[in-house]
């Protein structure tokens, strides 16, 4: 094994590499485009023996990606924000083929107004799909969660496609050490794609029947795949325990940081948890109960895991870097469930934050702590806060002061600011 | 904890300086986090690439607000604010700029508290600043005073290798160069706190107040506003039109100009659109009577200044 400085779409990279991905249907999409780039520039050098091919849309990539591994093949693909907006019809109609596959999907914030940086809006417009979802933290675990998306996706009791989100710039761009781990122990842990009763081939046609009508057979497969879903858990803690013993790198599907005698704990999924661990180490520093528990995977929901964390802390604050318009956030909505009705669950703080690649610093962090503890104090959850300060509010009536003085010399309606 | 930002414009080679410091500190035993992080993504627009070393883990992500080091490597972008040089500089914190000018005239025009050294660059080489990365990243290594030249030697024939021998060796010189000019301030850039914040710090939340969707919508309906941004900002060189030697053909540069910034006037003479003209130079390439020239914006700007002076 060798530890070598890369990127997280290098990382990602190297995950399909190394699961020896025999097919790559690609469009590119900034912050994605470096994952494609360095997986063609290998097939190029011939180091990795695999058919990539660009697809006219992100639409047809994801069809392809499905088509492909329903001939058995094991296939790799990759896109990022609008462009897994635009592949939403078959994102939804593959993980229906329960078609295994893995996406890596490079987060970035949607328009409008369009932006480059990450947000997870994207990867939860993909939320019940039918796609399972690992959320990594580091270019480590972007490489690792690859190689066990393999092995959960392609499990006859899953069969579900699996979608590895890695956050745009923080970690796409961003080079940390990585162990990348000897091809052979790869093999060993994760042996070629045993498609089973799949095998689609071109030479035998065949029509998959997946027209139904009258909703019984229609609620049969649909629950069947809600119930491989939830099955992913069990199967999850098998293939993370064999990973765990071949590479010494265990994951669960909650990360639990600095939490068991914690009072306060912070929940949030993505590249931003690892600045909550330094918050979470100058605090107990200084003395204070406070942990981090962190969903890697967000489907299936590891509700029980989570449970499991947080029962027994008096205050969280959990930290949503994306924004159900009308509702709040999303992490905070299914939390809320998860613990709706269990003894001595804490009361919750919702926080907002990371909108757009909006930075979190560690005041922030060091705040949250302080309306979580009081929140438990008084029993009242807190009105949810958008982590927004007085000086950016000064740069947008900056921004807006232009946008009046443009709108006046257009002639056109003044906006009384 | 180390933190280091450096600063240039696209296709200086910053991004390949942060990645050769961050590998030289890697094979120096350190934990390592290095990123660009562009906006425009286009030649000539401001970049900037950062490197965190430690002897432990780094959880630390994003733009470095406080750093211990910021290396500029065209000095036409500390005046531009979007570029953000000058962003959280202290007074340990040390700033070293790539320039032509002496470094009693940035210590006079900036008022740092902390220290100002200066890389100095030939006048010839203003223009394309092709090496500058490498003696960027060598002065940082040696500023920084941990890093040995056999460790970042080794980085930058790593980080190079990909452009061929002839790159990596020219890059190597002037490496070296920077490395050896700098050995009177070795060990100048001091480690900076673990924690980059203390845990009584507190934000300034406020509420975000309700506004009709007149105000808050993303909206401006106005025409040509991409008149209003300056991309000749991004111009390191400058095409200069000897009107003497034009023959006023009226159409060539101007219709080949890909960014429309040379319009013909009444008297057919082409007028170059400073504000907007990147710098490509295709007018300078299919111009029929080679009437126009390049040079380094530095120089021109120089002049210009000389030149409003009562």
């Amino acid at each position: 094994m060798s530890r070598m400085l890369v990127t997280g779409n290098a990382a990602a990279a190297w995950g399909a590499r190394l699961a020896r991905a025999d097919y790559v249907p690609a469009f590119p999409i900034t912050p994605q485009t470096e994952i494609i780039e360095t997986l063609g520039g290998w097939i190029e050098a011939g180091e990795l023996d695999a058919r990539m091919v660009t697809l006219d849309s992100e639409h047809s990539m994801l069809t392809a990606a499905g088509a492909a591994a329903a001939t058995g093949v094991r296939v790799f693909t990759a896109t990022s924000s609008q462009g897994l907006l635009y592949a939403m019809e078959m994102i939804y109609t593959v993980a229906g083929w329960r078609a295994p596959f893995v996406l890596a999907n490079v987060s970035r914030a949607l328009a409008a107004p369009i932006t480059l940086e990450p947000d997870h809006n994207d990867v939860l417009a993909a939320r019940d799909s039918g796609f399972l979802q690992l959320h990594a933290a580091t270019c480590q675990e972007v490489l690792d969660l690859t190689l066990l998306a393999y092995r959960l996706s392609e499990d006859e009791g899953v069969r579900l496609p699996i979608i590895v989100n890695l956050d745009g710039f923080y970690l796409s761009f961003t080079r940390e050490p990585v162990q990348i781990p000897e091809p052979s122990a790869v093999d060993a842990f994760l042996p070629a794609f045993d498609p089973g009763g799949l095998g689609f081939s071109a030479s035998r046609p065949v029509s998959q029947a997946v027209a139904v009508l009258g909703g019984g057979p229609y609620s049969y497969f649909r629950y069947e795949m809600h119930e491989a879903a939830r099955n992913a858990l069990a199967v999850f803690d098998q293939v993370a325990a064999d990973f765990g013993d071949r590479f010494g790198r265990h994951y669960s599907p909650v990360e639990s940081y600095r939490c068991d005698d914690a009072e306060i704990a912070f929940v949030m999924m993505g590249s931003f948890a690892t600045k909550a661990k330094d918050a979470v180490d100058q605090l107990r520093d200084a003395g204070q109960a406070v942990g981090l528990v962190r969903p890697r995977m967000l489907r299936p929901f590891p509700d029980q895991a989570l449970r499991d964390a947080l029962v027994g802390r008096r205050g969280v604050a959990v930290i949503d870097q994306n924004l159900s318009m009308g509702l709040g956030g999303v992490l905070h909505t299914e939390l809320s469930a998860a613990l709706c009705g269990v003894p001595n669950a804490p009361v919750l703080a919702s926080f907002v934050g990371g909108l757009g690649g909006r930075d979190i610093g560690a005041s922030e962090f060091f705040a949250m702590v302080d309306v979580a503890r009081e929140a438990a104090r008084s029993g009242m959850p807190p009105v949810p806060r958008l982590l927004y300060t007085r000086s950016e509010l000064r740069e947008m009536r900056k921004l807006q002061g232009i946008a009046a003085a443009e709108r006046a010399a257009a002639g056109q309606p003044g906006d009384g600011a | 904890m180390y933190r280091i930002r450096f600063h240039g414009r696209g296709g200086q080679g910053m991004k390949t300086a942060s990645r050769i410091l961050g590998t030289a500190f890697f094979g120096s035993g350190f934990e390592v986090q290095d990123a660009p992080l562009y906006g425009a993504e286009r030649r000539g627009a401001p970049i900037f690439a950062y490197v965190r070393a430690a002897r432990r883990p780094i959880h630390e992500r994003g733009v470095i607000d406080r750093p211990d080091l910021v290396v500029v490597a065209d000095d036409t972008l500390v005046p531009i604010p979007t570029a953000g040089v000058m962003a959280g500089l202290g007074e340990r914190s040390v700033l070293l700029v790539a320039t032509g000018e002496e470094p009693a005239v940035w210590r006079d025009r900036l008022q740092l508290q902390g220290p100002i050294l200066t890389l100095p660059i030939a006048a010839e080489e203003r223009a394309e600043l092709r090496f500058v990365g490498a003696s960027c990243a060598a002065a940082a290594a040696r500023l920084i005073g941990v890093i040995s030249w056999a460790d970042l030697e080794r980085a930058t024939q790593q980080e190079l290798a990909p452009l061929g021998e002839t790159v990596v060796v020219e890059n190597l010189r002037r490496g070296r160069a920077a490395w050896d000019a700098f050995a009177p301030h070795e060990g100048l850039v001091v480690e900076g706190a673990e924690a980059a914040s203390q845990v009584d710090e507190r934000p300034d939340w406020i509420e975000l107040p309700f506004e009709a969707a007149r105000i808050s919508a993303p909206d401006i309906h106005v025409a040509a506003t991409s008149t209003e941004v300056r991309t000749g900002l991004w111009r390191t060189i400058r095409p200069v039109i000897d009107y003497d030697r034009c023959h006023r053909c009226t159409w060539v540069c101007s219709t080949l100009c890909p960014d429309s910034a040379i319009a013909v006037d009444t008297e057919g003479a082409p007028r170059i659109d400073l504000d907007h003209c990147k710098g490509c130079m295709i007018c300078v390439a299919v111009c029929p009577t080679h009437a126009i020239e390049t040079i380094p914006e530095g120089e021109a700007k120089h002049a210009e200044s000389e030149e409003a002076r009562p």
